[in-house]
């Protein structure tokens, strides 16, 4: 009896090592296992963090209550939030349709430059963005100083009038709007350039052949092989924009008045200036539904397209 | 290059033989025996005063036998707030930990309270003022105990030579080193006409009305001049009264003399609008004087700190005070305790103040007369005023006496320069008035 039992317990070892042995040698088992430092670090670094901040925009001020959405009703009343929700849109749409439409002109010019001298062309064009922005935008901030603008400087000695850049909304929104766009354009550049090299050359041939003109080049044959990366840039970069904060936070902090707040900084002022922690939270969460909805269709378009092709 | 290779067996007897080493060596008392102390202090603007804060701090770790860590935090980009808001949350963090204004009553239920040390240091070194009062004590209980580091009067720092050329001024004589000012005609009216003045000479007053604190704090105590309250002590919206109309009045006839963009000031605006030489007046600590001194020579050679002008219900300046307080999950809140009382002393206090040049400000009453204020210069006697030796003004901090969590938004969001530039901007009185009303209405949320 003892032989056999020792013999099943052999043969049940050998079987569970048999089969951990397959499941490490499954290639899923093994990608998994490559990928878990990256889900880990995915899971402490922005999965606790984003539901850590869902729980906090659902308790009460002093955080000892759960109010659930009370905190959103509270803010939808708020005439301050609206003003914010309102320049969040103005900042994120504007910024991202320049930075796409220079991206897209200057990745053409860029294109057309020949091979030899384009690579240090790119390297200057992304200096802005490789540069951390809290630091670049340091150096504007001393071009618009209230003191010291630069700006007005020249202005001054071109018999122009001074401009108030910060101090008046409409100019402390374009400046702000302006160094967004000076920033995140070569992003745009640079995406649209790959995506611009990945075309065909015979499709242009083909429609010079048919006579079509530069415009119905673009039309007909730039912009749908570009559609693809024309979305995913845009979505990713309205996403980035939108959770703006360092560059409204270093030129204005917000201001003149709250002329240019947009959710992170409002956040910020809400939550940690004045100690209204689930407040905070909640400004911050409050794109999230409507960002998330967007990028869902965007990305079914996509991968609808892509099935297509 | 070498390699040697560790058998299983050598690292476990190697490992054993060490543990066995350890647990029979005899228990030597070290140089640190009372254990350890972690302390987070306000990083000074003024270069080198760190220093002897520093060194008192290891004195007094040296005499007692406690290792003290020391972090210097910076309030620049916010990282003090961030690391108080980081270790209230989490529960963790410094022994002594640097917080301002409004920050010892946000954490008023996690802060050790000081009452026992307090009244000791009261009888000692005199009464604090009832701005420190209403700041750093909430129902009975002291949160922490005034900072000499970083708390300051933010009064007029004027231009000698400008003020008398352009506005007849002359500033020495109203405030007089060594004696009690003199400055009974020092009101809003002969303010008005003085800013007045320096504009059409091109050389406006540099007072911001943006939402950080130096222009907050200014408006404040023109604000409580005029005994404009927003929100009375018991929680209620009182905003909506004449003294605010007053208030606001007086601002926009002000604001007329003012650079055009100081909506968007920060804290740095005026003291860049000082040391450029452009303006005649900033409301600033003696930290612009002090930059002056060292990049425009010419500029300090003008400069002298004084008091404010006085509004029908007197005369208010702001004071700004950080205190030292204690988390309740700190391990080691007695020696904490030693270490602040250390701190408090007279003479502990004024090696604090020489070393920042006459920046820091304690709020004890005997510590108003070191002598660093009299011999500041140049000119001779610029800072004498500045600690408010005569109690010429009443200290007080913008937003009070509202409850502490109203207060502190009303301050944080500027509320009282938003009104300012608002109704300057040519928004009704009263809507004005209704704005801010729904915004302090918005604050009262538990």
């Amino acid at each position: 009896m003892a032989d056999i039992a020792a013999s099943n317990s052999t043969v049940a070892t050998r079987a569970g090592r048999n089969s951990l042995h397959k499941l490490v040698q499954r290639k899923s088992t093994v990608a998994f296992l490559m990928a878990l430092p990256l889900i880990l670090l995915i899971t402490i670094l922005v999965a606790y963090p984003a539901g850590y901040a869902v729980w906090l925009s659902m308790l009460n001020k002093s955080m000892v209550r759960f109010v659930g959405f009370g905190n959103f009703e509270f803010l939808f009343k708020r005439e301050t939030f609206w003003e914010i929700v309102a320049q969040s849109c103005l900042f994120a749409l504007t910024a991202v349709l320049f930075k796409a439409m220079i991206g897209f002109v200057v990745a053409h010019f860029v294109n057309n430059i020949p091979t030899k001298g384009q690579r240090k062309w790119r390297g200057m064009l992304l200096v802005p963005w490789v540069i951390p922005a809290a630091m670049s935008t340091l150096s504007w901030l001393w071009l618009f100083d209230p003191s010291y603008s630069a700006f007005n400087w020249i202005f001054a000695h071109i018999g122009l009038p001074k401009i108030s850049w910060l101090g008046e909304a409409g100019w402390a929104r374009f400046s702000v709007i302006l160094v967004n766009v000076w920033a995140g354009a070569p992003f745009f550049l640079i995406m649209y350039l790959a995506a611009l090299k990945s075309v065909p050359e015979q499709l242009y041939e083909a429609a010079s052949i048919d006579g079509a003109t530069w415009w119905q080049r673009i039309w007909y044959v730039t912009l749908p092989m570009m559609r693809n990366i024309i979305a995913i840039t845009i979505l990713f970069s309205t996403i980035v924009t939108f959770a703006n904060f360092d560059i409204v936070r270093v030129l204005t902090a917000g201001g003149p008045l709250t002329a240019t707040h947009v959710f992170a900084t409002w956040a910020f002022k809400v939550g940690i200036e004045s100690g209204d922690i689930p407040l905070g939270a909640t400004v911050s969460l409050f794109m999230v539904p409507i960002l998330a909805v967007a990028a869902t269709f965007i990305l079914r378009d996509i991968s609808k397209r892509g099935s297509e092709v | 290059m070498v390699s040697r290779k560790v058998s299983r067996r050598r690292f476990v007897a190697s490992t054993a033989a060490l543990s066995t080493a350890a647990v029979a060596a005899p228990f030597v008392r070290g140089a640190y025996a009372a254990g350890k102390l972690s302390v987070g202090f306000w990083d000074h603007w003024v270069p080198n005063a760190n220093g002897a804060t520093e060194k008192l701090i290891k004195e007094w770790g040296e005499k007692e036998k406690v290792e003290v860590q020391i972090d210097f935090i910076t309030s620049q980009g916010n990282k003090l707030l961030l690391t108080t808001a980081a270790e209230g949350q989490a529960g963790s963090g410094h022994d002594i930990l640097a917080q301002n204004t409004f920050l010892p009553a946000r954490y008023a239920e996690i802060l050790v309270p000081m009452n026992d040390l307090m009244d000791d240091l009261i009888k000692e070194n005199g009464k604090v003022n009832n701005t420190v009062e209403y700041l750093g004590k909430v129902k009975g209980k002291w949160l922490g105990i005034p900072a000499t580091i970083g708390s300051q009067i933010k009064g007029p720092c004027s231009r000698l030579d400008y003020m008398k050329q352009y506005a007849g001024l002359d500033i020495k004589a109203m405030y007089p080193a060594g004696e009690a000012p003199k400055a009974d005609n020092w009101t809003f009216d002969t303010f008005l006409k003085a800013a007045e003045a320096c504009h059409k000479g091109g050389h406006p007053f540099g007072i911001g009305l943006g939402t950080t604190s130096d222009n907050v704090d200014t408006i404040g105590a023109v604000f409580n001049s005029f005994g404009a309250v927003l929100v009375n002590e018991k929680g209620d919206i009182v905003i909506k009264n004449d003294q605010v109309r007053q208030a606001l009045e007086f601002y926009k006839k002000l604001m007329q003399f003012l650079p055009p963009d100081v909506a968007a000031w920060d804290d740095a605006s005026n003291n860049k609008f000082l040391v450029s030489g452009q303006a005649s007046m900033i409301m600033n600590p003696p930290s612009a004087w002090a930059v002056a001194k060292r990049d425009a020579p010419q500029v300090a050679e003008q400069c002298w700190t004084h008091g404010f002008p006085s509004g029908p219900k007197g005369r208010y300046a702001p004071f700004l005070p950080f205190f030292w307080c204690t988390w309740s999950f700190s391990k080691n809140q007695s020696a904490a305790k030693s270490l602040l009382r250390y701190l408090s002393t007279a003479d502990a206090a004024e090696k604090m103040v020489n070393a920042s040049g006459g920046y820091d400000l304690p709020a004890f009453e005997k510590f108003t007369t070191f002598k660093v204020w009299a011999e500041a210069e140049p000119p001779k006697g610029t800072l004498y005023h500045y600690p408010n030796p005569h109690n010429h003004q009443i200290l007080s901090v913008a937003a009070a006496p509202a409850p502490h969590k109203i207060a502190e938004q009303i301050y944080n969001q500027g509320i009282q320069t938003q009104m300012a530039v608002r109704y300057f901007k040519g928004e009704a009185l009263e809507k004005t008035i209704d704005w801010a009303s729904g915004e302090i209405e918005g604050f009262m949320r538990n």
